[in-house]
């Protein structure tokens, strides 16, 4: 059988980032594909070397668009586990707060782009529609919509007052409901789950082998959630990690819509509980030493190793990100699929490639 | 807080043994590190138990860095051997999975691992005088 | 029974009022203490350096004997940095954004 190699990207109008493959086909069905990165890829693990450590937050923060806050949030916790740095703990719930607001912004985007790889065009506009709601309150917390700006080394920049709590909560009860409606459609309707039901099936075992991390190893069975480890304000938090068994796309998008539910739970909790006090320490003098610092972003496991010789610069700046550690199981998943169902296998682990390649 | 973690520093010689037996007592791979220091490469690898990390330095010189690969015990590491390979020239022998150096296509070859590199410097623009 | 969620969504919001704004025919609403674009009054400034310095990206420079003060729009992230470490308060941010610009140009004024 004669076998086609059809390039797919880097413009793709189902891909947010720009990642290479080259398909090959025979007939209808992709036998192998073969990625090729590196479009986005701005070296800013060199640019440690020039920016000095308060600075590098900035940087930090900047390596994506969509999970920006836990980037910035895990670098600084890195930082101050160098420095032995005691965070107040209004900062580590405020931390929490925006970190999960974050999460939710990045699933309802993941939701929308893939309404729009299935050709669900105005379900995509729906979930958009609700994510603007999102992005109104942090913008109102923060001063950004999507770099946040308000991570910095020793606590956060900006506080959150009894006033805007209380819109806070008024308008998380509105988003809820707005939830409610859209993932009901996301679960239950046919034209969905006929794209999604038993596509692209990762078992277990596969998954556990092939380091996945995320949405994608839990919808697999694994249990596995980076918040349990117990940083920032999450161990005073009653979080447990969302799972299904089935393994297949609908099982991600299933554990995604159900990690929106858990995200508004935990920000409630956390509001409820803030205490009083400072929001920030003053910070002096260098980091010596080194940790890795993993965290868990809507993608999964984030992992930062620096390393710090006492100098104003850090002598290595590495970040693993997710998407990385997901790509070897989207490869697995191309092999033997249709190449109809290449659109949603690739946005099933939700890429973000400009982490991937930072 | 630093978080629970160990580090081991082990010869190039005893890397796959290790990573053999942390493979047969179910850790998961979480990442490959390259450092560039002034005359040698280091190489860290972390792996995760239930959600303690243990890690394992290896420590190669920097002229002819050559490291075995562990792509046969953990079928996912070709992606962290293959970006080291680009961006650091270390050659990893027995990869599983063979980019030739085309996974990252870079303007400058090996661009962190050369320290000489340096980084471009920002050209100022011109001033509009506003008084 | 599954088509109808969606019908019933796609029917609420035909009929109720569109959630978007004719954007730009009518202004933007802006929020308070959304970071947007930096501004300088001169009439404060002492010229002291201190946001010069602290600036993370550079794109302040400040010169003290001649009494300058040039800010590059492209280099600044909108950070308040600089707003934070000024001591007269000749900084603020506004919430607008900045509009698009064709020439890559540097602010400069002048205190003399």
């Amino acid at each position: 059988m004669a076998r086609t190699i059809i390039p797919f990207g880097p413009q793709h109008p189902v891909l947010p980032e720009p990642i290479h493959l080259d398909l090959v086909v025979e007939d209808e069905k992709v036998v192998e594909a073969r990625p090729s990165i590196g479009f986005v890829h701005r070296g800013l693990e060199k640019l440690v070397e020039k920016k000095d450590y308060t600075e590098f937050v900035y940087v930090a923060e900047r390596i994506c668009g969509i999970c920006s806050f836990i980037h910035g949030q895990t670098y600084c916790q890195a930082v101050e586990a160098i420095m032995d740095v005691p965070v107040p703990p209004r900062a580590h719930y405020l931390r929490t707060v925006w970190g999960e607001l974050s999460r939710i912004h990045s699933h309802l985007l993941w939701l929308g782009l893939m309404a729009d790889g299935m050709g669900f065009e105005s379900l995509f506009m729906h979930s958009w529609r609700v994510r603007e709601r999102v992005l109104n309150i942090v913008e109102a917390t923060t001063g950004g919509r999507v770099i946040f700006g308000s991570c910095k080394i020793g606590g956060v920049r900006r506080d959150i007052g009894a006033g805007a709590i209380k819109d806070t909560l008024a308008e998380l009860a509105i988003i809820e409901r707005d939830l409610r409606e859209i993932t009901k459609v996301f679960l239950n309707d046919n034209s969905v789950k006929s794209r999604l039901c038993g596509v692209g099936v990762l078992s277990r075992q596969e998954a556990h082998e092939m380091g996945c991390v995320g949405p994608v190893l839990r919808a697999s069975g694994v249990a596995q959630d980076m918040r349990a480890l117990g940083y920032a304000a999450y161990q005073e938090l009653e979080m447990k990690p969302v799972t299904r068994t089935a393994g297949d796309s609908y099982a991600r998008c299933a554990v995604r819509c159900e990690e929106l539910f858990q995200s508004i739970s935990l920000i409630r909790q956390a509001l409820g509980k803030i205490p009083d006090g400072e929001i920030a320490v003053k910070v002096n003098g260098n980091p010596k030493g080194e940790v890795i610092m993993r965290t868990e972003q809507p993608r999964g496991e984030v992992v930062y190793c620096l390393k710090a010789n006492g100098s104003r610069n850090l002598q290595r700046f590495r970040v693993r990100t997710p998407t990385f550690a997901n790509l070897p199981a989207m490869l697995k998943l191309l092999q033997g699929c249709e190449l109809a169902d290449v659109p949603v296998l690739v946005l099933t682990i939700d890429p973000c490639i400009s982490c991937t390649e930072r | 807080m630093i978080p629970d973690q160990t580090l081991e520093v082990i010869a190039v010689s005893a890397l796959l043994e290790r990573v053999r037996a942390l493979h047969a007592g179910g850790s998961r791979l979480v990442q490959i590190c390259a450092t560039a220091l002034s005359c040698q490469y280091e190489l860290t690898y972390s792996f995760d138990l239930d959600g303690s990390l243990s890690s394992l330095r290896v420590q190669v010189p920097g002229e002819d860095a050559r490291v075995p690969s562990i792509g046969s015990i953990y079928g996912c590491a070709f992606l962290y051997e293959n970006e080291m390979h680009d961006l650091f020239n270390i050659k990893v022998e027995g990869l599983t999975v063979d980019f030739h150096g085309n996974l990252y296509n870079t303007a400058v070859k090996y661009a962190f691992g050369d320290t000489t590199v340096p980084l471009a410097k920002p050209q100022p623009g011109p001033v509009l005088r506003r008084d | 029974m599954p088509y109808f969620q969606m019908s019933w969504l796609a029917v609420k919001w035909a009929l109720s009022k569109p959630p978007t704004t004719r954007y730009p025919f009518v202004p933007r609403r802006a929020i308070a203490g959304s970071r947007g674009q930096l501004v300088f009054t001169r009439d404060n400034c002492v010229y002291c350096t201190a946001c010069a310095k602290k600036c993370p990206t550079g794109a302040l420079t400040v010169e003290r004997a001649q009494k300058r003060f040039v800010l590059d729009r492209l280099r600044c992230i909108s950070c308040g940095c600089c707003v934070e470490i000024c001591p007269k308060d000749s900084l603020a941010l506004s919430t607008s954004h900045g509009s698009p610009a064709t020439t890559q140009n540097n602010e400069s004024y002048s205190g003399t």
